[in-house]
């Protein structure tokens, strides 16, 4: 099984225990404001600063680090600059603005090759693949880039950086 | 709204600017010439051509974007690892194979004459109005003139023969042909170069046009030429096929790849060839 299932099922699990109320919410049903926000939590569950580090630098994760440089973490090697510093991005976006961004970039920024981390559908994809296999996609297991928990995780850390 | 999203950005952009300016260039190296052995001047840059309509102000050779110590490899014969495969080839021109018992020297003779400048002309249409790339070429001698097995694609045997028939237009400008009858396959590897492919929907021109120059995580980011193929790849401590390194390409953007040797490719190696136009032929190039 993969992480990122059992993650996510483990998210899930704490939520039902926790009698919380709000269930995970599917890519399909995000709920948008002002076309570039998203208010509402996609897993009901806060995000953890420390877990969204590790998905902000993590190749199998979220690798945000490959186009983002963010000086707050001077040990990570090989930053790359692509994308923006994420230095102050905390301070430029609410927090239901990075959660659209990283939801879903290319609503905030159209055209954007800032991939959609919260996208299940296939069929959005031109080829899509077997993750890096370079073989066609299998319609079980294709799923997100990132699961709900892991986004609220990012966000929860991007909120951190204030500083420029 | 929009102008707002725009402003923050445009402010995230100029904090950017000033981070990076006391950091290291990430530009293709600004003087470097490409001259190997001590004689012959490789042109690493160039106009771009008319038809790429202004997409880059100026056309880059890969060689410009490694290191020191990797461009150097290049500069000397006795270092380059590439010349092995070179070398393995020419042994291979003059070895007698397949049913028909006859090696390529029977029907070309010298390769230094008869292959000169061949390289820097593919892909390019053959007398059936087919694409083909110079591994095409070579297979099609193999089965149908010797009589012998056709090589696999991106295998030691078919690299280092086309390293050794890229050697012999080492120094030559490209000079693919993307009009008359090449004109279609052109066109369809160009919408292939500009389709953002797989679950990160990224092009070949998100990396290699808008992006060169940047860095991905450890990967400096180069035009995407093709002129030096095959190169060796140190990281793969091998020569390496262009339809090898597109088939990497395309995977890494989580994509369902193409096929060695596909259709495709030969159609989307017209097209990058094509977007060297001005560059002189590396054959054979060392990268990272
Ligand atoms: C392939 C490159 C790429 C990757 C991977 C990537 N981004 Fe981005 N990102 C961009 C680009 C480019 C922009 C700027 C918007 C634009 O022009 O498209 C951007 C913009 C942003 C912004 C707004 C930045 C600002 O300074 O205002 C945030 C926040 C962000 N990205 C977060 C992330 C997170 C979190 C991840 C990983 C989960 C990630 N990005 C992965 C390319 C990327
Ligand atoms: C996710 C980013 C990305 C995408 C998309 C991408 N490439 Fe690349 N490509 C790279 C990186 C990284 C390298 C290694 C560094 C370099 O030479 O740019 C590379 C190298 C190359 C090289 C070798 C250049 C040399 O001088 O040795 C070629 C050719 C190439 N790419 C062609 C393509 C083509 C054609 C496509 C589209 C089918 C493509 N790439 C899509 C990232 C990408």
């Amino acid at each position: 099984m993969n992480p990122r299932f059992i993650s996510a099922t483990l998210a899930t699990a704490l939520v039902v225990a926790g009698a919380s109320a709000s269930a995970e919410v599917k890519p399909a049903d995000l709920v948008w404001e002002d076309e570039i926000a998203i208010p509402a939590s996609l897993s009901g569950t806060a995000g953890d600063p420390a877990k969204g580090a590790e998905v902000l630098v993590k190749r199998s994760l979220g690798n945000c680090v490959a186009c983002h440089e963010n000086s707050a973490m001077p040990d990570v090697a090989f930053q790359g600059n692509v994308g923006p510093s994420f230095d102050g991005v905390g301070a430029r976006w609410s927090e239901a603005e990075l959660r659209g961004i990283v939801a879903n970039a290319k609503q905030v920024f159209p055209g954007s090759i800032m991939p959609v981390f919260y996208n299940d559908n296939p069929d959005d994809y031109i080829r899509p693949g077997d993750a890096y296999t370079a073989k066609a996609y299998n319609p079980e297991t294709f799923t997100t880039l990132l699961t709900a928990q892991q986004i609220e995780d990012v966000v929860a850390y991007l909120t951190t950086l204030t500083e420029y | 709204m929009k102008t707002f999203t725009l402003n923050k950005l445009m402010a995230s952009a100029a904090v950017c600017m000033v981070a990076l300016s006391g950091a290291a260039s990430a530009d293709p190296h600004p003087d470097a010439e490409l001259i190997i052995e001590g004689e012959l001047n490789v042109k690493v840059r160039a106009e771009p051509a008319a038809h790429l309509d202004g997409a880059v102000p100026e056309i880059y050779s890969g060689w410009l974007f490694r290191t020191d110590e990797t461009r150097s490899l290049q500069m000397d014969d006795f270092e380059n690892p590439a010349m092995l495969g070179v070398e393995a080839g020419q042994d291979a021109w003059n070895t007698v194979e397949g049913a028909a018992g006859k090696s390529c020297a029977d029907c070309h003779g010298d390769a230094a004459e008869s292959m000169k400048g061949v390289r820097a002309v593919m892909p390019k249409v053959n007398d059936n109005g087919d694409l083909w790339s110079t591994e095409d070429y070579v297979n099609n001698c193999r089965t149908e003139r010797m009589e012998a097995d056709a090589l696999k694609w991106n295998s030691g045997d078919l690299n280092n023969m086309v390293a050794y028939i890229s050697v012999q237009s080492r120094g030559m400008p490209v000079a693919v042909q993307i009009d008359g009858e090449a004109e279609p396959f052109w066109e369809r590897g160009k919408d292939m170069y500009y389709t953002r492919f797989g679950q990160l929907e990224l092009s070949c021109a998100s990396c290699h046009e808008e992006n060169y120059g940047m860095n991905i995580r450890a990967d400096h980011l180069s035009q995407g030429q093709i002129n030096g193929f095959p190169t060796y790849r140190l990281k793969q401590g091998k020569l390496i096929s262009t339809h090898n390194r597109f088939r990497g390409c395309i995977r890494d953007t989580r994509a369902e790849s193409f096929a060695m040797g596909s259709q495709e490719f030969r159609e989307l190696e017209l097209y990058v060839a094509s977007r060297g136009l001005g560059l002189d032929t590396e054959g054979v190039a060392v990268r990272n």
